[in-house]
């Protein structure tokens, strides 16, 4: 066996092969040399072809006059905007496909996991056929079923009007709110009677409403903190916990509620104008579409994850948690679900992680996401393949880290400790 | 004792009596309706529900499915023949389709004299993969390679091969079936050769190119095991990989012209771009798939090793690559490589695919091994250092071992990614069987409007294989488990 390490022996140059640590010396400073060499080689032929065909590696064509129409867009936009301005409507169009993505998903993958540990046999083989049948196709399937499905069975928007025999046309959905359609999806709008307009918060220009909502519900969970807090106190000295819960809930509600009457908030449900949907929100069906393939396909695999985790605690804890005297509710709160979460959390991060990088799949709905405009029409007008490339790569890549340094720092704090 | 007691007891029965029925509702299909399906309130009504589903799936497909037409030459033909049978405004499913153009889903625009090629090349894969996923059941293996090899065979009949190739053929599947009877470990030879046969067999070309480049590995592990020999394994592998690149890029070409000049044995070359269908599909996530287990292997062990530089080299690729979507690393394929490469070089598409998607998937094969290996007992670690064994030893012998077994679930759950994500070719211009194929074949004015077809027939092929391959994992987990639990 080679000694640990040269102390106190004069370096000989076979000490490089035969020595441990000289020897990792030798192999990191090799590989680092080869690493960079390759990587030299890959930018010295990308300069070279850079320079053959006559172009430059120039971020400046990010403030030039795109030139051309985003049809979904959360941010003002137009034609003479920046390129710039383009790519951050894809990228917010992106983050909103991922954001109620994963929303939906999480909401459909708790339910079907649940489900499938169900006592009841008929359910849980349903919800097993779904799991299995969206998880074992492709997404881009899924995407291309419901794209055809909108655009080949739903009707266009004048077949909602009753026809003039008086047959009646193709109904409304969900108690006539939503209307589904060959070219969009028209949905009830949330409308304020009485906005206030925009305010200046810290220079820039927020809605006065978000800032109203925001204080309120910022406000709400400082006092609900604050009243647990108390309630924990009462149960340390008196022995006797207060019950809380419906103060907590009023806490949250009340505020929504008045705010929502003080701005005249409601719901305007579409109805049929002429040929179109009006009063609502007609949502384009590419959204619609990636959307629904996303919430379903990472549905299947978020109900795995939760079927798994409820399965990793195993009885004996819950018949111990018993054993000690707690109650059901407490059980679930303080015994099952933490050592579930700790199971489930990770996982159905990466799936949070996947559904947002799957949802670069717009491309076969033409859903104007940040593939669409940077990595789509901006590179195709400019001619700027390298510069938008690698720009889109890194919005992406950043997305995906800041998520998981969260992740680390989160499985750092439940890890079990061992060793 | 019992004779005094029984003196004592009037009356003892001494016969048994017959057993009487359980009673109706706590036996049989009742007590399994009550307790599975109605054993409460809320579990009626899940009940109500998923019938109702049910049903309104049921109802609204039935017809469609029923009504199905597999035998016509175009979708209006399809659509005369549902009204003729069913009436006026039944509307029905045109598997006819699939059935017509059967050959281009499966072979793309393979030249249709050549079928047999692929044909081969799936039944021949069989053989290098049987030895391996069914180790331990003979009958298993028989059955699959049996199956296999038939069914092959009779394609590559029907798709009319030539008699030679057809003899070719037929004898390499008796003398592989007899080598993996008697030899079974020379037959695993034949698994490492496999990837160049099949990649002569699938393009053409002169044979001598695929040994060529073979030739080269071979010399690589020659040097390699012979540094090795004399306690230099570093020196050799460095040799051995220089050696073998040196082979490649300057002398290998030549001796492979040379070798077909003197010995002519070729194939009529097949483009990359006439692939498609399934044939595209299998081939990028089979090449994917065998790829991407040891490079990930590679890229695990190097996330956890002690070197410091190899150790950030490797979290920097994984997270990198991880953290990307895969459709824009194949934009980077078709659009940026031209760029990072020599001016002029120009490599075939699918050969660039094959890579990105193998990095793609390497990647997270990564990860998913190295929660197998930070789940390992730090004991087991220790206890390979206390014996003595050296890194790569440990590694092999203790180590691995364990964390694959480990990670065989999430290792599966990779591939199946890997192959729904050959779909994803499409966008770069590839004909992959669910998007552009289906395209194409819609694009003609005898099948313009088949939606649903096409997208249930691919769907279904991919269901079944990725299907499959999770139940595979499940029967290899149950064959790897040792602990007794």
């Amino acid at each position: 066996m080679a000694p640990a390490s040269g102390a106190g022996q004069p370096f000989r140059l076979s000490m490089l092969i035969h020595d441990r640590h000289y020897r990792a010396l030798l192999i990191q400073a090799l590989v680092f040399i080869l690493v960079m060499s390759l990587a030299a080689w890959l930018v010295n032929n990308t300069v070279q072809n850079l320079a053959r065909m006559g172009k430059t590696f120039d971020f400046g064509f990010l403030f030039n006059r795109s030139g051309y129409d985003i049809p979904f867009s959360l941010i003002p936009y137009d034609s003479n905007s920046t390129h710039l301005r383009a790519a951050m409507v894809g990228l917010l169009n992106t983050l909103l496909v991922s954001a109620l993505g994963c929303l939906f998903a999480t909401i459909l993958g708790v339910l079907a996991g649940v489900l499938r540990l169900s006592r009841n046999w008929l359910v849980a083989k349903l919800m097993t056929v779904y799991v299995e049948v969206f998880r074992n196709v492709p997404l881009l399937l899924w995407i291309l079923v419901i794209l055809a499905l909108f655009t080949e069975v739903m009707p266009a928007p004048r077949d909602y009007r009753p026809a003039a025999d008086g047959a009646a046309g193709a109904q409304m959905i969900l108690f006539g709110t939503i209307a589904p359609t060959n070219r969009y999806t028209a949905i009830p709008a949330v409308v304020a009677e009485r906005d206030p307009g925009p305010v200046s918060v810290l220079g820039l220009q927020v809605d006065a409403m978000v800032v109203a909502f925001a204080v309120a519900l910022l406000a709400a969970w400082l006092i609900h903190r604050w009243l647990r807090a108390w309630a924990q106190y009462r149960q340390d000295t008196t022995g006797r916990r207060p019950v809380t819960w419906w103060i907590s809930l009023l806490l949250f509600l009340l505020p929504i509620l008045g705010l929502s009457r003080l701005f005249g908030i409601h719901l305007v449900t579409p109805e049929l104008r002429g040929f179109n949907f009006a009063g609502g929100l007609n949502l384009d069906n590419g959204f619609v579409v990636l959307l629904l393939a996303l919430s379903l396909y990472t549905g299947a695999f978020i109900a795995e994850i939760v079927r798994a985790g409820i399965l990793s605690v195993s009885r004996g804890q819950t018949e111990a948690a018993a054993a000690l005297g707690l109650r059901p509710r407490p059980i679930m709160a303080l015994v099952v679900l933490p050592q579930a979460l700790r199971v489930i959390i990770p996982p159905l991060i990466s799936q949070f992680l996947n559904l947002t990088k799957n949802s670069s799949l717009a491309i076969a709905v033409g859903y104007p996401d940040l593939r669409a405009t940077l990595g789509g029409t901006t590179l195709n007008q400019t001619g700027r393949e390298m510069e938008s490339m690698i720009l889109m790569m890194g919005i992406y890549l950043a997305i995906s880290l800041i998520v998981s340094a969260a992740m680390n720092l989160y499985n750092s704090r439940v890890r079990l400790k061992e060793r | 004792m019992s004779e005094v007691h029984a003196e004592t007891v009037p009356f003892v029965r001494d016969t048994m009596l017959p057993s009487a029925a359980p009673p109706a509702r706590q036996s049989g299909a009742v007590l399994w309706l009550r307790e599975n399906l109605f054993s409460g309130p809320l579990n009626i009504l899940l009940t109500l529900a998923g019938l109702a589903a049910l049903w309104a799936l049921v109802s609204h497909l039935w017809p469609w499915f029923g009504h199905a037409v597999w035998n016509a030459s175009s979708i209006g033909e399809c659509r005369q023949i549902i009204a003729e049978r069913y009436g006026q405004g039944a509307g029905g499913a045109c598997f006819a389709i699939i059935r017509e153009r059967w050959n281009q889903f499966i072979f793309g625009f393979y030249p249709a004299e050549h079928y047999w090629r692929p044909t081969a090349v799936f039944g021949l894969m069989m053989f290098a993969v049987a030895p391996i996923l069914f180790s331990e059941s003979r009958r298993l293996r028989w059955t699959v390679l049996a199956v296999s090899a038939v069914a092959s065979f009779a394609a590559c009949v029907a798709l009319g091969a030539p008699g030679r190739a057809l003899l070719a053929v037929g004898a390499g599947f008796v003398a592989l079936a007899a080598l993996i009877e008697y030899a079974p470990r020379r037959a695993l030879a034949f698994s490492v050769l496999y990837p160049f046969l099949a990649v002569w067999m699938l393009w053409g070309g002169s044979f001598w190119g695929p040994v060529a480049v073979l030739a080269g590995f071979a010399l690589a592990l020659a040097i390699w095991r012979l540094g090795a020999r004399f306690g230099a394994g570093l020196l050799g592998l460095a040799l051995g990989v220089a050696a073998a690149v040196w082979w490649w890029a300057a002398l290998g070409p030549r001796v492979a012209a040379d070798l077909q000049g003197l010995m002519p044995l070729a194939l009529a070359p097949v483009e990359s771009r006439s692939f498609g269908g399934f044939l595209l599909a299998l081939t990028i996530g089979v090449s994917g798939i065998v790829m991407s287990l040891p490079l990930g292997i590679i890229l695990a062990l190097a996330r956890q090793s002690n070197l410091p530089v190899v150790r950030t080299l490797a979290v920097m690729f994984i997270e990198f690559i991880r953290g990307v979507p895969l459709i824009t690393l194949l934009f980077v394929a078709s659009i940026l490589l031209n760029y990072f490469l020599p001016p002029g070089t120009n490599f075939d598409i699918i050969l660039r695919v094959i890579i990105m998607v193998t990095l793609f998937a390497a990647a997270y094969m990564a990860e998913v091994i190295r929660g197998g290996l930070a789940a390992l007992p730090r004991g087991q670690y220790e206890g390979a250092d206390s014996l003595g064994l050296t890194y790569w030893q440990a590694q092999r012998l203790i180590i691995l071992p364990q964390a694959l077994k480990i990670s065989i679930p999430g290792i599966v759950g990779t591939f199946i990614g890997v192959f729904k994500d050959t779909t994803l070719v499409t966008f770069v211009g590839l004909f992959d069987p669910l998007k552009q194929m289906a395209d194409t074949i819609r694009a003609t004015f005898a099948w313009k409007g088949a939606y649903w077809e096409p997208y249930i027939f691919t769907g279904t092929i991919f269901f079944i294989l990725c299907f499959a391959m999770s139940r595979y994992a499940m029967y290899l987990e149950r064959r790897l488990k040792t602990d007794h639990r």
